[in-house]
């Protein structure tokens, strides 16, 4: 088993913690991760992705080829981080931001991530979160169990409700 | 007792730096080794240590010299810019003998280059950035656990040697986050020692050596006195302009080294036994090399990858038996072509020596690089 996935957007949303914590969740299922970035100089703003891979066995190259699945939580990362998606790929976009849905033959879950992050938690900034939910709800590529865990190792003191929280709202958006 | 844990290569390189008992970090920040300045801030004092970040990196060379010089084990972290500052005190480091370890997270250059983006094109720099004749060794990892024991690999070896270590990193392995195992505490890590000398205060004369032709190095404050320079100086520590004090210090700063060959070079050899064809590669490009290697042998192709891990001093030996063993070799490494003259030399002529050199911001997948190799090789 080898999973590939993408998680993009713009500097600040958050994207390369919620790759972290996909891999930590990974890591916990006793599977194995590789987590990698890549980013412009600008500390916020610009395009963004945050790419893990999930593998049973051992992985040696760290940066993905043929990814299973893309999150896109901007226009820009939509156009620029899909040109390798194919007909088995699943692409995930923020519905707020990705108007313009790429073509490549595969399936599209248009989610309103960072609006529900704003109307159900009151800041935009669980956005990530949510995103982990749903994907994970999805795809199923860690456990409920070890996601939540790995969340709650990661985000700040005093915020573990509200993360739980926003986590469900993201499995929710998966009907 | 150990603890699985996910983390940057830089972050491994942080925990190695406390493990093997660094107590001074003097450094200047900057992408893409920053974490390790940023980690070490925050581990050091926690251990009886000390951070300054300096003003510059010449400075911060600087720093690391005179914290070397009373007996701790000290660490620089950079990247290329940084580098080329540091070159100066390097050769200082090299003429004075003293031990220390300095990380290069290579990015592109020269210059400012591309700050966020992966290269292998301070090869060169690491072993003749610094001008005149000196010998100092540079290892590289390729993974996250790699980038923990080579660190104490780097203190082991410059203690030993009392000679500068160059950690040479690259982008890809610092800042890519993976799975390792670290133990609970680092109590029972074995600690590297410098030599001490065996003989009274009045009587010692700092760079006299025994046949291991390291001297013994006592800290300052310690009752030993010494003169230290960048001058060309005799066993007394203290100048000489006599040509034959200029060929014995380089002699013996030589062969403190090259006789010893067997102990510092290090490679590793994946899927060689009976292989046919050759990649060498290292760093990050190695993290390529190794699936490009297992697509080979999927389609029938009896490849393998010479990885060195010691990058100065060359493995001259390894690469001779890898020619006499194979029928091509193909170097990849991440910038125009630096490693490849060096393999190419010591091969010399016995199998054909290919390059494929990838220099435009992203590491090559598996698939570009079997490619390429199929095409060297004709296959």
């Amino acid at each position: 088993m080898k999973y590939e996935l993408r998680l993009s957007g713009t500097g600040g949303q958050g994207l390369i913690l919620a790759g972290i914590i996909l891999a930590e969740a990974a890591l916990l299922d006793e599977k194995l991760a590789i987590q990698s970035q890549s980013y412009g100089p600008e500390a916020r703003g610009g395009a963004s992705k945050s790419e893990v891979i999930i593998a049973d066995e051992v992985i040696h190259f760290p940066k993905v080829t043929k990814p299973n699945l893309l999150l896109a939580m901007s226009q820009e990362a939509a156009a620029k981080y899909s040109h390798d998606l194919d007909q088995d790929s699943i692409l995930i976009t923020d519905s707020l931001f990705v108007k313009d849905v790429p073509a490549f033959g595969g399936k599209v879950y248009e989610l309103p991530i960072t609006h529900s992050a704003k109307e159900e938690l009151g800041k935009g900034l669980f956005a990530n979160i949510v995103a982990l939910g749903a994907l994970v709800k999805l795809t199923g590529i860690v456990t409920e169990a070890s996601l939540v865990k790995a969340v709650l190792n990661r985000v700040p003191k005093g915020t573990e409700e509200a993360n739980k929280k926003a986590l469900t709202v993201g499995m929710n958006l998966i009907k | 007792m150990s603890k699985i844990l996910l983390l940057q290569g830089n972050q491994a390189v942080v925990e190695g730096a406390i493990a093997a008992g660094v107590k001074f970090f003097g450094g200047y920040p900057i992408t893409p080794s920053t974490e390790i300045a940023e980690s070490l801030a925050e581990r050091l004092p926690l251990v009886g240590g000390k951070f300054i970040q300096m003003e510059d990196e010449i400075a911060s060379m600087g720093a690391i010299i005179g914290a070397s010089l009373t007996g701790k084990k000290v660490m620089t972290a950079t990247s290329g810019p940084g580098f080329s500052l540091k070159q100066e005190l390097i050769g200082y480091a090299c003429a004075a003998e003293i031990p220390l370890v300095i990380v290069n997270v290579q990015r592109v250059g020269p210059s400012t280059g591309q700050p966020t983006s992966p290269s292998q094109g301070d090869i060169m720099q690491a072993r003749w950035g610094t001008h005149g004749d000196h010998w100092l060794i540079a290892i590289t990892p390729a993974s996250v656990p790699e980038c923990f024991e080579l660190t104490l690999r780097a203190y082991a070896l410059s203690e030993k040697y009392r000679v500068p270590v160059i950690l040479l990193m690259d982008e890809v392995i610092g800042h890519m986050r993976e799975k390792i195992e670290l133990p609970d505490n680092y109590d029972e890590i074995p600690q590297a020692e410098r030599k001490q000398p065996d003989c009274a205060p009045a009587d010692f004369k700092a760079y006299a050596a025994d046949e291991s032709l390291v001297p013994p190095m006592p800290p300052f404050g310690n009752g030993y006195r010494w003169h230290v320079t960048g001058l060309v100086h005799d066993e007394t520590g203290f100048p000489k302009g006599a040509g034959s004090a200029t060929k014995a210090a380089a002699d013996r700063q030589y062969h403190k080294l090259y006789d010893h060959l067997d102990d510092i070079v290090q490679v590793e050899n994946y899927c060689m036994e009976d292989a046919e064809y050759a990649i060498v590669a290292f760093g990050g490009a190695a993290r390529t090399a190794y699936e490009a290697v297992d697509m080979a042998r999927k389609e029938g192709i009896k490849a393998g990858l010479l990885r060195p891990i010691t990058i100065w001093p060359f493995a001259e030996n390894e690469i001779q038996k890898l020619a006499g063993k194979v029928k091509g070799i193909l170097v990849h490494e991440l910038n125009r072509g630096q490693y490849v003259y060096e393999v190419e030399r010591a091969a010399a002529g016995k199998v054909p020596v290919y390059s494929y050199a990838k220099y435009d911001n992203e590491p090559a997948t598996p698939a570009q690089l079997l490619a390429e190799f199929k095409k060297a090789m004709a296959l």
